[in-house]
């Protein structure tokens, strides 16, 4: 990176625009843009006749008439909002503990005594990030069902093998968000836990660290990254999930926040709300969100 | 593993081989093999693929059961006249929506993803930098809230992007641009700027170089990044549920998830999901093969690294 590398750039300026330039305004006006109009439909009205959103486009003008109304359901009298968002935070934490607690120890396995045998475990790990969502969601409908191979099993050990797990279970939907969740967390975690330096540990034991001290002391200090990053990219999209409940129970007592706001921006007259209520969730994830995207962006420098 | 805390471990010497060490040594051997761990591992694997194998399994069922095997049949594929994903007009339109989704989006993603990495990284302004966060931006947000705000988008804003396959390829775009923006940038940061410079020296056009030199240089990036594209395509559904209109624009996984519950009958939908699954093994096959075969001049890349590279790591 010389000063000769530089004047190169600075007279290549306008082509190096030029190639941004496409993704540039395709985010503008697909991804920036939209939370614009979001906060426009917020903050405008509705057509008491046809029960339609009336967007207003001056911020100056916008009412704050549909987020009192989400405020009113949320703390008000009859609120229905609390306990979905409730629901969401704790399925969130239990299921992103979960996933962390098993990804962990198979990413860490995988790549510390992997071998000879790690492309084999690599195309296993990789196998259901090739699966869609739904089918895999699909594929556990067919055994958690009445009659479905899920209680034979647990019929055959002498449980009871009646359950109707599909009936609005919570258990059943956390599972369900681990299951579903799994597989990118740990390729995640497999790709830093692989480049770190196995010298480390091995300074670690030959310095006479038992094997659970030295897991202790210099893994876990060293994959912090990788938790950080694995907790993130669990944990954001769960938030977000409103078709995991859908599919696993279906009943109103495992509703998220995600359903709420799906419901709300179908329905007549309350599309203004849908709105409130995805900015508040935007806003309350903006800390978390900024945070990992400050944080990858500042790894990707120093690669450079 | 508690077992070796409190007795005195025999330092192996320094001088020995790492590979002796990890299993000759009597008890107490620091290095020997988890198989706690290993055998979790494995008990993970037969969880995460098991299910999926039965519901494969099942879509060949004779019966409509998902739990009784009646014999093996391919009827709810070709054969049955009306809930067969042949000869069902919902079935197939599905199937055919996805690939059209597919490689409508691949093909306009991935050179906006990759022209946009390239000026990014050159362009090293506040500008840029306010690009770069933007586009990471988009990579973490939850689906959920940019489906939202597209919906509004395009129903309050940009009316004349129409909902249906339109507005399901201008969102898909802008929700999978990351990928061939993070991948391609990373590999540039790796490729350095030696190559390109010894084009310009040579005389090269920075387009020139940029076109002869760096982007074969890119290719098994853009190819891996492509290869995700597709595929994260093909198994969305957030976006492409709330974006879609009538039911021919309803690829198979909002089919799937809107007929769950009463609908189409379960070995069907197996059916549907497993030609799904094909859809993105071929292309995780072609990936994999293409992707090293790019990379074929470069150190040693085993299948271990092709697989990570494929999977965009």
């Amino acid at each position: 990176m010389g000063q000769r590398q530089d004047t190169h750039d600075r007279r290549n300026r306008g082509l190096w625009i030029g190639l941004a330039l496409p993704g540039a305004i395709w985010l503008l006006v697909l991804f920036v843009a939209p939370f614009y109009v979001m906060l426009s439909v917020a903050g405008g009205g509705i057509n008491e006749f046809f029960q339609t959103v009336v967007p207003v486009w001056n911020p100056l003008h916008w009412s704050s008439w549909n987020l009192s109304a989400v405020w009113h359901d949320i703390v008000g009298h009859g609120a229905f909002i609390g306990p979905p968002a409730f629901r969401t935070f704790l399925y969130t934490a239990i299921a992103t503990a979960i996933t962390l607690a098993i990804a962990y120890p198979v990413a860490y396995f995988v790549s510390r005594y992997g071998g000879r045998r790690k492309t084999l475990f690599l195309v296993l790990l990789i196998a259901p990030f090739w699966v869609s969502y739904m089918m895999r969601m699909l594929a556990w409908i067919d055994l958690l069902q009445q009659g479905g191979f899920f209680n034979s099993a647990l019929s055959f050990f002498g449980l009871p093998g009646n359950t109707n797990w599909l009936g609005g279970k919570s258990v059943t939907v956390i599972l369900g968000l681990v299951y579903g969740y799994i597989p990118y967390v740990i390729l995640v975690l497999y790709a830093f836990l692989d480049r770190i330096d196995q010298s480390m540990l091995e300074a670690a034991r030959d310095l006479g660290l038992s094997r659970w001290r030295t897991f202790w002391h210099v893994t876990i200090p060293l994959s912090k990254p990788a938790i950080i990053a694995g907790t993130f990219i669990t944990a954001l999209p769960m938030l977000g999930d409103y078709f995991t409940n859908q599919l696993l129970s279906g009943a109103p007592g495992t509703t998220m926040i995600g359903n709420v706001i799906e419901g709300q921006l179908g329905a007549p007259g309350e599309t203004g709300q849908g709105a409130v209520l995805a900015l508040m969730l935007l806003v309350v994830l903006l800390i978390p969100m900024t945070y990992y995207v400050v944080s990858t962006a500042r790894t990707s420098r120093e690669y450079a | 593993m508690a077992s070796t805390v409190g007795q005195p471990t025999v330092a192996p010497s320094r001088a020995e081989p790492v590979v002796q060490r990890q299993r000759r040594l009597p008890g107490g051997n620091p290095w020997r093999r988890p198989w706690g761990m290993e055998g979790f591992t494995w008990l993970y694997i037969i969880w995460s693929i098991l299910p999926i194998a039965i519901a494969i399994l099942f879509s060949f069922n004779k019966g409509a059961s998902q739990a009784t095997w009646q014999g093996f049949s391919t009827k709810w594929y070709i054969g049955k006249q009306v809930t067969s994903v042949l000869h069902n007009p919902g079935l197939h339109h599905a199937v055919i929506q996805t690939l059209v989704l597919a490689v409508l989006t691949t093909v306009i993603c991935v050179p906006i993803g990759v022209a946009f990495a390239i000026g990014i990284d050159r362009w090293r302004s506040r500008t840029s930098n306010g690009l770069n966060f933007l586009m990471i931006f988009s990579f973490v947000i939850p689906e959920l809230l940019l489906a939202v705000a597209l919906f509004l988008l395009v129903t309050q804003a940009l009316t004349f992007i129409r909902l249906g396959t339109p507005a399901e390829v201008a969102a898909l775009v802008v929700w999978n641009i990351s990928w061939p923006a993070i991948i391609v940038r990373a590999r540039l940061v790796s490729i350095g700027r030696s190559y390109e410079e010894a084009a310009a020296d040579l005389g090269a056009s920075r387009l020139g170089a940029i076109r002869r030199v760096l982007i074969p240089l890119l290719m098994p990036a853009i190819f891996a990044s492509a290869v995700l594209v597709f595929a994260s395509t093909v198994d969305d559904f957030v976006i492409v549920e709330q974006l879609s209109s009538t039911a021919n624009t309803q690829p198979m996984s909002v089919l799937i998830y809107s007929n769950v519950h009463g609908g189409l009958s379960g070995p069907a939908l197996n059916a549907l999901a497993t030609i799904m699954l094909v859809i993105s093994l071929v292309a995780a096959l072609i990936g994999f093969i293409g992707y090293r075969w790019m990379s074929r001049g470069e150190r040693t890349k085993g299948g271990a690294e092709a697989l990570t590279g494929i999977a965009g790591m």
